[in-house]
């Protein structure tokens, strides 16, 4: 089972390009859970057809410590193993210490567990990483490999290189790596060139870069995947091609992230100049 | 002690300093002085521990519930947090009350705490606060619920002013209910606790309530006594006999509504200038009570401060009673004295303990003829160990800006004038009142003693030490080390199991345990097995 972690500046697009690459790999024939950590519990909504999920914590609160797997998980499209975490109201208590709590019942009630015959665990998680409650799936072995959704717009590389820090952090005492950069393109002058660059500087690759398509925001709206909504469209394609790579890459690394001056030296060089 | 030691005491600090690393050494230095009582040195205070060194100090949490509000008899005080905080200060600083009938509420003997589990601290434990405190006026009825902030409130953001708020409006305001943001990471020390009790105690409680109570034309009150071993029943039991009426105490054997009615008060004597100067302002700038500095610790120093009230009313039949009460009482201190001063005549003590208490017990040793060699506060400040008189040089750091300053305004309607600024200078002139004033520890020490703030635990194994001294003043956290060094240690934060210690009667309390502990030599004796055991060496054989 591999178990990956997807990072980047909220809005960027993770949970989006999470549910479009799982829908790519269940059509691989891989069996995947996603665990979504972010208190607006909306990681699911596209493999679910809906907001349709009761999150770990509500649960936990409503009913108590007695709960069963089967409360928190719904099968979603092409049977993915679907969990949100959820989370405090906005500006109340600690979202932090909620996902440490979650992920560590979902432990607890064997969602990992062997007999569950998962190929891939993915946890999509809020934004940066605030405090150490939003760095628990990269610590403790909790997730091995990390991707980072990026854009060429400056505030997601700095995200994606503070994202970096950390892993480079809990990656020295643990085990985990980060597999590539996942740029989501908003269309920013000379992009793929200028995150296959910050990549290389990072001590990364670009795994692979995502055009930017209408039909995304289509099959949203009919809350599905573009692999579920318009299969033949050649955005599901790139999908299935981030899929591919995802299940192919072998290339794992501590990241080297960079210094401020050199990451806007990096911005300035491709992004204003060019 | 002679010359020599006196030398010695100059070396301590850079004997000390030797083994610290050179950051640490640099700060450590300027908290370890010896002093000049002419020409008074500055002392580093009210900073940050070093990370890593063992400190006496404790939190900010600490100060406000356990120091300050601790006392009160008659107020739920909830703790709002994991169980831990609620239940290791749960009566541990002997603080005593005593209520006049069955019906009277004590409350001091309750432990309540919100106990905090994970999912309070995922959603928010606010719903839980406001459960806490309806079930707390379900049981008991209280005048009034106190809210107490520990660190994971502060953290997750709960507001325990607001929900304070809107349990007064659904108990109809017929309840005082009111929170503390005292999260114990807040200051440096319980220090910080103990201005935001003040200024709450202020905003919520001084002033609501205009009976006067008592018949006795002297009205005072007293600030910064806690009634430890029950001090407050001595010091009540002399002002009682002087014809003196104690309208609150801040805050031993206190009441909800001796808080409500302290602005009745016309004069203000502070203890602890340290945790309850902030109140002592307050009382002075809204409702025109002065305030002096008074040590009712000492047979002398009450002694001192009973004339001073008395030369602050200006009346000659108070001045006549004063003077017979004292003459009365001291018959019976200065016999139990002259009993022990054979024992205790020439020792030397070193008293590292609170805000005020490592100063005012060195009248009570001086009554004894044992000499303070060195002495220092866990969390007072540099006006504590100078004098008010350095307040304006003091630089406001980052730690303290973080405590709530409060600044009051006259009451237009209650405000009362007791005494001119001109009279009360005049009668500065001829009494040594200490209007408005507190000298501090230094100017009572003698020239080369050591003067050491926030003392580390190293510092203390290096002091006993160096300079074996007949007894040791501090808590129960050094206690066991020090009598381990074969020296023995009085606690003066709660007194072991004695006490009280205030007033008269206590001083002989007192000098009896005193002399009884400087004259056994039971710590020196015990030995731990493997300092009694035979050893026995060999080597192997090859």
């Amino acid at each position: 089972m591999r178990k990956i972690a997807i990072y980047g500046k909220g809005g960027i697009g993770k949970s989006t390009t999470t549910q479009n690459t799982v829908a790519g790999l269940v059509e691989l024939g891989k069996k995947v859970m996603i665990v979504g950590c972010d208190p607006k519990a909306d990681s699911t909504r596209l493999l679910l057809h809906g907001l349709a999920q009761k999150t770990v914590l509500d649960t936990l609160r409503d009913e108590g410590e007695d709960i069963e797997l089967e409360d928190v998980l719904k099968p979603g499209f092409g049977e993915t193993r679907c969990v949100e975490s959820g989370g405090p109201e906005p500006g109340v208590g600690c979202a932090g210490r909620g996902i440490i709590t979650s992920i560590n019942l979902l432990e607890q009630l064997g969602a990992y567990d062997d007999d569950k015959e998962l190929d891939y665990v993915f946890y999509d998680v809020l934004g940066d990483v605030v405090c150490g409650g939003f760095a628990m799936p990269i610590r403790d072995g909790k997730a091995q490999e990390v991707y980072i959704v990026c854009s060429g717009e400056m505030m997601a590389m700095y995200a994606a290189n503070n994202i970096c820090k950390s892993i480079a952090k809990f990656g020295k005492a643990g085990e985990v790596r980060l597999g590539g950069l996942i740029c989501n393109s908003r269309k920013v002058d000379n992009e793929a060139n200028m995150i296959q660059e910050f990549a290389k500087k990072l001590g990364t690759q670009m795994i692979h870069f995502v055009p930017r398509d209408n039909m995304v925001q289509h099959a949203e709206i009919n809350r599905k995947t573009v692999i579920d909504h318009a299969p033949d469209h050649v955005q599901a394609d790139e999908y299935r091609e981030l899929a591919r790579k995802i299940d192919e890459n072998k290339m794992f690394v501590l990241p080297t992230p960079l210094a401020i001056d050199d990451l806007e030296k990096l911005l300035i060089d491709f992004g204003v100049l060019n | 002690m002679g010359m020599k030691n006196k030398k010695d005491l100059a070396k301590f600090r850079e004997t000390v300093i030797e083994k610290y690393p050179n950051k640490v050494a640099k700060k450590r230095a300027k908290a370890i002085i010896n002093n000049d009582p002419e020409n008074i040195p500055e002392i580093q205070a009210n900073i940050r521990t070093i990370p890593g060194i063992i400190t006496q100090r404790g939190c900010t949490y600490a100060g406000c519930k356990g120091v300050v509000l601790g006392p009160t008899r008659d107020i739920v005080n909830i703790t709002h947090g994991p169980i831990g905080c609620g239940f290791y200060s749960w009566l541990t600083r002997r603080n005593q009350t005593s209520t006049t009938s069955d019906a009277d509420e004590n409350f001091i003997p309750y432990c309540f705490s919100t106990d905090m589990q994970d999912s309070n601290i995922v959603f928010g434990g606010e719903d839980k606060l406001k459960q806490a405190v309806r079930e707390a006026v379900e049981l008991f009825n209280p005048k009034a619920v106190a809210i107490f902030s520990t660190c994971p409130v502060g953290l997750i953001g709960d507001d325990v002013h607001k929900v304070a708020e809107q349990m007064r409006e659904e108990f109809d305001n017929k309840i005082n209910v009111f929170g503390f943001s005292c999260e114990g990471y807040r200051g440096v020390s319980q220090s910080a606790g103990h201005h935001i009790a003040n200024n709450e105690l202020y905003r919520n409680l001084i002033g609501n309530d205009d009976t006067m109570v008592g018949s006795a034309k002297y009205r005072i009150n007293m600030l910064g006594e806690y009634n430890i071993g029950g001090d407050a029943f001595e010091i009540e039991r002399i002002f009682e006999k002087c014809g003196i009426q104690l309208v609150s105490t801040f805050s031993g054997n206190s009441t909800i509504s001796s808080f409500e009615q302290a602005h009745t008060a016309d004069l203000s004597l502070v203890m602890c200038h340290r945790s309850i100067n902030y109140v002592a302002e307050m009382l002075e700038t809204s409702f025109g009570i002065p305030w002096i500095k008074v040590n009712l610790i000492g047979a002398d120093s009450t002694a001192k401060a009973l004339r001073k009230i008395a030369a602050y009313f200006e009346d000659d039949e108070l001045k006549a009673k004063v003077e017979e009460v004292i003459a009365e009482e001291m018959k019976d201190v200065n016999a139990a004295r002259e009993a022990v001063l054979p024992k205790t005549t020439g020792k030397s003590a070193m008293l590292f303990v609170g805000g005020s208490r490592a100063h005012h017990y060195q009248d009570l040793f001086e009554e004894l003829e044992i000499k303070t060699i060195a002495a220092g506060y866990e969390f007072g400040h540099r006006d504590d160990y100078e004098g008010r008189r350095v307040i304006p040089s003091i630089k406001i750091d980052a730690d303290s800006r973080n405590i709530e300053e409060i600044t009051v305004k006259r009451d237009e309607k209650r405000y009362k004038e007791r005494m001119t600024k001109e009279k009360l200078e005049e009668l500065q002139k001829q009494v040594d009142l200490e209007y408005n004033d507190y000298k501090g520890l230094m100017p009572q020490m003698e020239k080369g003693t050591l003067v050491i703030d926030d003392l580390s635990h190293y510092e203390m194994d290096k002091l006993i030490e160096m300079y074996q001294p007949d007894i040791f003043c501090a808590g129960v956290k050094e206690k066991y080390v020090v009598q381990k060094m074969g020296v023995p240690l009085k606690q003066l934060h709660n007194y072991d199991s004695g006490g009280p210690y205030a007033g008269f009667k206590g001083a002989i309390n007192f000098y009896n345990d005193i002399a009884m502990m400087v004259s056994t030599s039971i710590w020196k004796e015990v030995k731990a097995p493997w300092e009694k055991e035979e050893m026995i060496e060999a080597v192997y054989a090859c």
